[in-house]
């Protein structure tokens, strides 16, 4: 295998974080959210797998934004299902 | 946010023969209808145990009148099994996967492994498809030689034998094949993804139709009393009759040639019964020629029971008419013809607090002879939910009756909401809502400022008309739909309702300079404004008669406080900036809500740009902004009949000088592509990077023709001041544009179809007129005349093939865009901002965490942007910023 690419340094790849419980707890909260009412990421996205994202953690992604400045959005990830 | 009960999952399967035979009420046998009398055969088509459809007669199944009746199914014994033309797909897949002999699928049982794996391993969900099966052709677990399968459309299985080195077909009949299908066992199915619970492969086959009850294929009865039948019945007949002659060949021993003929013939009536428009197979026609509309086509497309009947509603209390221009009403008002609003109602209910003005509602009764005649009422509604229609016989009685609790269907009148509406609904300013106005006349009468958002000319266009029926409805009209809420566009965030065409010229010629007028001819200009006093005027002449300025007249209809600065569309964008001083009058600057300079039009109070209508919406409110909107378009009508304005063909007469001019630029263009041909037939011609020689000669003769082009507007437009009314149009941006004027006095330059000069027609040249290989401007479209001095019969050719390009491109456009809408709305129509400003499904579940990033409404925003930073500043400092 040759030099692999870190997908996180990507200037097109926002930035992903994943979220521990407590910060969960409190995002599903102030949305008055369940868990799987959130948007969803697969286990197998490229940058879900660089930042060691498991199924069932939250990731936080933190986008510049041309109406806001700075959004965040938040995805459960979840398995790639079958066709 | 989730609803009580919740769909878990759907489940789809076929019929089984057994099904189809416990659901049937009774075996069809006889290919009639109704007798001489008019009564059903039994064990017709039309039994009454399939329910019933004439009136009076009882449904001998379930005993009840043709009105509750549901109807119910029958059934046909099929002679010999035949194939369900929906399924032919599954069939032929199903065949290629297994054997021959056995029927077990061609694979062993740990190749099936290895594509489905463990139930809920990383492979759950997989299934077997055709590509996966082995290629020898020899059964794994019966060692039989398998053979090709061929499918011919549209029903059609045959075996492909090799034998002596020859190809034999051997035809598979239906039989054949449904015994194949049954001895797959249940397990190869489910690794093929069938799940043989709900669907076993042999119910393909059909052995036993189905009859639909006569409620859903009803007969008519023609004027002339002659019954005529549904399509899906003549099918249903055909059907039977082919099944009744195979029977009889059958049982009579025929032979076996007669048996095939008979049983392919029957395959066709079923497989078009199901679906008329299979490929290969021609359709069932009526005996008029119209193909029949059977099971498949009641169900597909636009018009099919999806999309037509069941997504698709129709509305009562609706109207539909012409359109037609009235300046005199207000953006938010419509006009409505005596005729429709004397036919359309709104239901009030009866209070003790309006008992009386109701009952003089219904004493008014259902005529009303004038638009200034007081509105009666149509209906009214018992507390018993008995519907009451007034009459001139009535109506005192029911005026007697009426009393708290019941409702009065009254007529409209002046001043009701509505909500109007004009095809293609695109966005949602196709829909506003208006306050009506009852009219003479047989028309809609709308503002034409409002035309903008709906898209609507006078040419003959008609629009729908609808009337809210409840309160909520009402007050919902009144605040969220409205014209007034509308003006901003959501799209861009700005107005969307202004001044069109004449409503900026008006303005234009009225603002344009600056201008004295007499007390008489600024009365004349204000007079349809809500104005009190006039400003003091600007000067005394000297006979000591007061004069006003153009500038005077237009800061009537502004706010007092209103300061911007901006320039008008004939700014002509020069390096530096006159302001004041432009020779244009293009800098307009408004300080406390008077025009100081500058000239008033498109980009002052258009349609889509008007930068003063944006400024008073966002300092002074959409009420204030639909005033100004009406005062605005009543001056500029002023303005322009103050000294009349039309366009005719002497408009674009030049003098002999400026055709002179015309005629030598455009010689010299041509001399000039001869020359640089010449260049090129010597080989001389430098190609430009990254271009062959051709594309570079193109390119350069395009070039010189466009110049060449321009040049004639110049010429054209020096002659042409602001005197033309063509010029007058195109500068203040009121319609036209100085190209269309180029074409109108100049010449109309080069023809083009997909950007190049045309290259189409006949051997090596475009047309018989010209030489063979004449890369010359004229034999490759360049239209030298004018519009005006007129075409020569090859440059009307050569135009007409550019006119064209451009109406297919517009039809290809409207319909891509069409179903890309329509493919957007399906995904999008459930999706709603909710009140924490997230934007979520119905299920709860989020599409953004914040409408837009921002939470910004861009139909409140100042284009997109929350704050409208430029106009504060401007407004406090009274200054332009940049």
């Amino acid at each position: 295998m040759g030099t692999s690419l870190d997908v996180l340094k990507h200037e097109m790849v926002p930035n992903h974080q994943i979220m521990d419980d407590e910060e969960v707890t409190d995002l599903l909260a102030t949305y008055h959210l369940s868990l799987d009412q959130l948007p969803k990421i697969y286990h197998d996205d490229s940058a879900v797998k660089a930042i060691g994202g498991e199924v069932g953690d939250v990731i936080r992604i933190t986008r510049e934004s041309r109406t806001a400045g700075r959004a965040e959005a938040y995805r459960l990830v979840v398995k790639r299902p079958k066709k | 946010m989730t609803s009580p009960k919740r769909v878990g999952r759907i489940e789809f399967g076929l019929f089984s023969p057994k099904e189809i035979r416990k659901m049937s009420v009774r075996k069809i046998i006889w290919a009639d209808t109704y007798d001489d009398d008019g009564f059903p055969y039994p064990q017709g088509l039309m039994d009454l145990n399939l329910g019933v459809i004439d009136p009076g007669l009882r449904c001998k199944t379930c005993d009840q009148k043709a009105a509750d009746c549901p109807g119910h199914f029958g059934h046909i014994e099929l002679a010999k099994p035949v194939i369900h033309v929906g399924y032919t797909r599954l069939i032929r897949k199903l065949l290629r996967v297994s054997c021959r002999s056995c029927s077990r699928l061609l694979m062993t049982a740990e190749e099936v492994e290895k594509i489905i794996g463990p139930e809920d391993g990383e492979l759950a969900g997989e299934i077997v498809s055709e590509k996966d099966i082995k290629k020898e052709r020899v059964c794994p677990h019966c060692g039989e030689q398998q053979l090709k399968i061929n499918f011919e459309k549209p029903t059609t299985f045959s075996e492909v034998f090799v034998e002596d080195g020859r190809k034999i077909e051997h035809k598979l009949t239906p039989a054949d094949i449904r015994a194949r299908l049954e001895k797959i066992p249940d397990d190869d199915l489910r690794a093929l993804g069938v799940n043989p619970d709900v669907a076993r492969p042999e119910w393909t086959i059909l052995t036993v139709l189905p009859v639909p009850p006569v409620t859903m294929r009803p007969s008519i009865i023609l004027e002339n009393g002659q019954r005529s039948e549904d399509d899906l019945t003549h099918k249903l007949v055909d059907i039977i009759r082919i099944n009744q002659r195979f029977k009889e060949n059958q049982d009579a021993g025929a032979p076996q040639l007669i048996i095939e003929d008979l049983w392919e013939l029957l395959q066709y009536h079923v497989t078009t019964y199901l679906d008329n428009e299979v490929a290969g197979c021609p359709p069932a026609r009526h005996r008029s020629g119209r193909p029949l509309k059977t099971l498949s086509q009641r169900l597909k497309g636009k018009e099919g029971r999806f999309r037509g009947s069941l997504s698709g509603k129709r509305v009562n209390f609706s109207a539909r008419t012409v359109i037609s221009p009235d300046p005199d009403l207000s953006i938010g008002e419509v006009g409505i013809p005596l005729a429709i609003a004397n036919e359309m109602t709104v239901p009030v209910r009866v209070t003790q607090f309006n008992l009386d003005e109701m009952k003089q509602y219904v004493l008014n009764g259902p005529e009303r002879p004038t638009i200034r005649s007081p509105c009666g009422a149509n209906y009214v509604i018992r507390p018993d939910n008995r519907r009451m229609r007034l009459s001139d016989v009535n109506l005192e009685t029911v005026t007697e009756m009426l009393e708290v609790g019941w409702t009065v269907e009254r007529q409209l009148k002046t001043g009701d909401i509505v909500l109007f509406n004009r095809q293609p609904s695109l966005h949602r300013m196709s829909i506003m809502a208006h306050r009506i106005i009852v009219m003479d006349g047989r028309t809609f009468r709308l503002n034409p400022a409002v035309c903008p958002p709906y898209n609507a000319d006078f040419d003959g266009d008609e629009m729908n008309l609808h009337i809210p029926q409840t309160e909520e409805a009402r007050a919902e009209a009144e605040i969220l739909v409205a014209v007034h809420a509308n003006i901003l566009s959501p799209r861009t965030g700005g107005p969307i309702i202004g001044g069109i065409h004449d409503h900026i010229s008006g303005i234009f010629l009225l603002t344009h300079r600056v201008r004295h007028f007499t007390k008489k001819d600024v009365l004349y200009l204000v007079q349809h404004l809500p104005i009190e006093h006039l400003p003091e005027p600007d000067r005394i002449d000297e006979n000591g008669t007061p004069l006003w300025t153009n500038k005077q007249v237009f800061s009537l209809v502004l706010p007092d406080d209103l300061n911007m600065v901006f320039r008008a569309s004939s700014c002509q964008n020069c390096e530096i900036c006159k302001q004041d001083m432009c020779e244009n009058d293009a800098f307009v600057r408004i300080i406390d809500g008077n025009l100081i300079s500058g000239t008033i039009d498109k980009k002052g109070i258009g349609a889509f740009d008007g930068q003063i209508l944006h400024r008073i919406i966002r300092q002074h409110g959409m009420k204030r902004a639909s005033r100004f909107i009406d005062d605005v378009t009543k001056l500029s009508i002023r303005g322009i009949m103050l000294e009349g304005f039309s366009f005719g063909i002497d408009d674009e007469d030049l003098t002999k000088t400026e055709y002179g001019q015309i005629d030598e630029v455009l010689s010299g263009a041509v001399s000039d592509v001869e020359r640089r041909i010449k260049i090129y037939n010597e080989g001389q011609l430098e190609p430009m990077p990254g271009r062959t020689l051709e594309e570079t000669l193109e390119m350069q003769i395009m070039q010189v023709l466009g110049k060449a082009r321009d040049r004639t507007g110049e010429i054209a437009g020096r002659h042409l001041g602001m005197d033309n009314s063509a010029v007058v149009m195109a500068v203040s941006g009121a319609r036209g544009s100085m190209l269309n004027l180029t074409q109108m006095a100049g010449c109309l330059g080069q023809q083009s179809v997909r950007g190049e000069r045309i290259m189409r027609g006949y051997e090596d040249r475009t047309l018989p007129h010209f030489r063979r290989n004449d890369r010359g401007a004229e034999a490759h479209g360049f239209i030298s005349n004018s519009y005006k001095s007129g075409l020569s019969p090859t440059e009307f050719f050569f135009h007409a093939i550019g006119g064209r390009e451009g109406l297919v491109d517009t039809a290809v456009r409207t319909s891509q865009s069409g179903y890309l809408q329509r493919r957007m709305i399906n995904a999008l129509q459930d999706l709603k901002v909710a009140y924490d400003g997230t934007v979520r499904t119905t299920g709860g579940r989020i599409i953004q965490f914040c409408y837009g990033e921002d939470g910004t409404d861009p139909g409140r925003s100042s284009y997109g942007a929350p704050v409208d930073v430029k106009g504060i500043i401007e407004s406090v400092l009274k200054e332009e910023i940049r």
